[in-house]
């Protein structure tokens, strides 16, 4: 506490100013969610078009615990279906970054490996993973393993570039110094390369993530019949956009807290660094 | 035979941008003796680290040969440490960790490894801060972490480019002092770059001076003031003369050549 804190008439302006920086930052999706719900309710629209947020957080709060069965057959299903999106990210999510990081190390650090695979992944990666659809439902029927491989598209490339892009730009000095010191190939590549790539892989594997869940979700709609994608899509086949909305914040939501854990990840293993790096300005 | 032979270096960097080439060392020809203290000295620009990484095997001369210990100089090795112009740490290890990290590729435990690292890290005065990460040091600490890890190694040869440029007075003459120390006591060959002739004169049984670019061997001589030695004494000073002499020569030779 500063002295100013300590003085008595500073006291409740002090207060007033705190209250109003916690405030802040949710003036203006309480705004949004209060004219939100006055203009659903105002009748200009029907309400089945456009739902008022108590009425999401209804059909959300059914979902998720089947109190009044307005969600229908999803009441109390929020956890079965969330795990079934959650499994396949993390399923893609895994695969790509074993993948991604392998190949983009081997890129990066070999020009055989440049030369040879490099090409080849660059001419894949302006493909939209979407467009792989037909052919992933060809491959693999309706099931788990279309959506997979459809994350594992989206979350490949961006921890492949990343990869790439950390080896590429190692301070060549580090090397020079590791060479000094007698590291081998293999240490140079282990002790050396790969720790100083660590921040810009881990920031290819935050950008993945976050192509995992829309794949998951875009795989849902079309190539599985089950998650929250697929809820989704198939609310709004029975004009539920109240249960439509829900399944975006869940979507949102879980989307949020795997980054949230990446980035926990991250902040631990790369402690090395200053925390205006790793996490941004503080505050 | 000498520790360090050069036999005609020339260094050429082929400058692809600009289309032409950059004569950096043009016919470098120097015996350095084991046990040598020698210190390059020589203006900015003229080559001084370039001559140190072809020693060091960072880099390739365009023709000549590079003898260390009498066999040719092909790739980096841990015969030869080197301190480098910038620390140069592993920044996601400690000071320790950096210190020890000859002896981690070499497969040393950890409790041994510390254990010798310590040794270095009291020597260059770092104790207290051996679990700091190089982002939590100052820069001379960053840079004896740096020599510390080149001593570990135990080289014959150690190579120092300008390690210690970004210290203030009162440390760079501690380490000064501590260095002569650890080289007398050690009895290991020392290439030192410098471009401040009293430190090269505190410092070196022999001075080589360097042109400016395209970098020339001026002169090497050989300087045998008996150490301690004193900054203010009149052998001191003669040498000091004859050293700016040579560098004065130099520049009123180009002056004349412009
Ligand atoms: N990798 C490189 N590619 C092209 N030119 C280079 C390269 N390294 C050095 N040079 C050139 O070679 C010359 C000598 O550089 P060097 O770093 O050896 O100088 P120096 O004597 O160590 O200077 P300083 O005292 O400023 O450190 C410079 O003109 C520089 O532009
Ligand atoms: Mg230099």
């Amino acid at each position: 506490m500063t002295s100013v804190t300590d003085a008595a008439p500073a006291k409740p302006a002090f207060r007033l100013t705190r209250l109003f920086q916690g405030l802040e930052r949710v003036v203006v999706p309480a705004l949004l969610i209060a004219g939100w719900e006055a203009f659903a309710r105002s009748g200009v629209l029907p309400p089945a078009l456009l739902p008022a947020p108590s009425a999401v957080l209804h059909a959300l709060g059914d979902w998720v615990f089947g109190f009044d069965e307005t969600t229908q057959t999803y009441s109390g299903h929020w956890l079965r279906d969330a795990l079934a999106s959650a499994l396949r990210v993390f399923g893609g999510f895994a695969l790509a970054s074993l993948l991604g990081i392998l190949a983009g190390v081997a890129i990066g650090w070999s020009r055989l490996f440049e030369k040879t695979l490099e090409p080849t992944l660059q001419m894949l990666r302006p493909i939209p993973p979407v467009s792989w659809i037909p052919l992933a439902i060809i491959w693999f029927g309706i099931a788990d393993k279309p959506a997979i491989f459809l994350v594992f598209l989206g979350a490949f490339f961006p921890v492949l570039m990343n990869s790439i892009h950390g080896v590429k730009t190692v301070d060549h000095n580090l090397v020079r110094a590791g060479a000094m010191m007698g590291a081998s190939q293999r240490q140079m590549l282990t002790d050396i390369v790969l720790p100083a790539a660590l921040p810009s892989i881990f920031a290819g594997l935050r950008i993945a993530v976050g192509s995992a869940w829309m794949l998951t979700v875009t795989a849902e709609m079309v190539a599985v019949k089950s998650g929250l994608g697929y809820v989704l899509w198939d609310s709004y086949y029975f004009l539920r956009y109240d249960i439509v909305l829900a399944a975006m914040i869940s979507i949102g939501l879980l989307g949020y807290l795997s980054d949230l854990g990446l980035k926990a990840i991250m902040a631990r293993t790369l402690r090395w660094q200053t925390t205006t790096t790793v996490q941004g300005r503080a505050g | 035979m000498a520790a360090i032979e050069l036999r005609n270096i020339v260094k050429v960097f082929s400058d692809k941008r600009r289309g032409r080439d950059l004569l950096t060392l043009d016919n470098i020809n120097l015996d350095i003796e084991a046990n040598d203290f020698a210190c390059l000295l020589g203006p900015s620009g003229c080559g001084k680290s370039t001559l140190l990484n072809i020693i060091a095997g960072f880099e390739q001369a365009t023709s000549g040969r590079t003898l260390v210990d009498g066999k040719q100089v092909e790739r980096p090795g841990s015969d030869r440490g080197v301190v480098f112009q910038q620390p140069t740490l592993m920044p996601w290890l400690t000071a320790i960790d950096n210190v020890a990290f000859h002896l981690k590729l070499k497969g040393v435990a950890k409790a041994e490894r510390y254990d010798r690292a310590m040794e270095f890290i009291d020597l260059v005065g770092l104790r207290g801060f051996e679990h700091h990460h190089p982002s939590e040091l100052s820069g001379g600490m960053n840079q004896r972490v740096g020599i510390a890890r080149a001593l570990l190694m135990n080289p014959s040869v150690i190579l120092m480019d300008e390690p210690f440029a970004a210290l203030d007075a009162q440390t760079k003459l501690e380490m000064q002092e501590e260095l002569v120390a650890i080289w007398q006591k050690r009895r290991c060959t020392i290439v030192f770059v410098t471009h401040s002739v009293d430190e090269a004169l505190v410092l070196g049984n022999k001075i080589v001076v360097m042109t400016k670019r395209p970098g020339r061997i001026r002169e090497a001589v050989n300087f045998d003031l008996p150490r301690p030695r004193d900054i203010t004494s009149p052998e001191f000073n003669d040498a000091k003369r004859r050293i700016l002499s040579l560098i004065r020569e130099e520049s009123t030779r180009l002056a004349q050549a412009s």
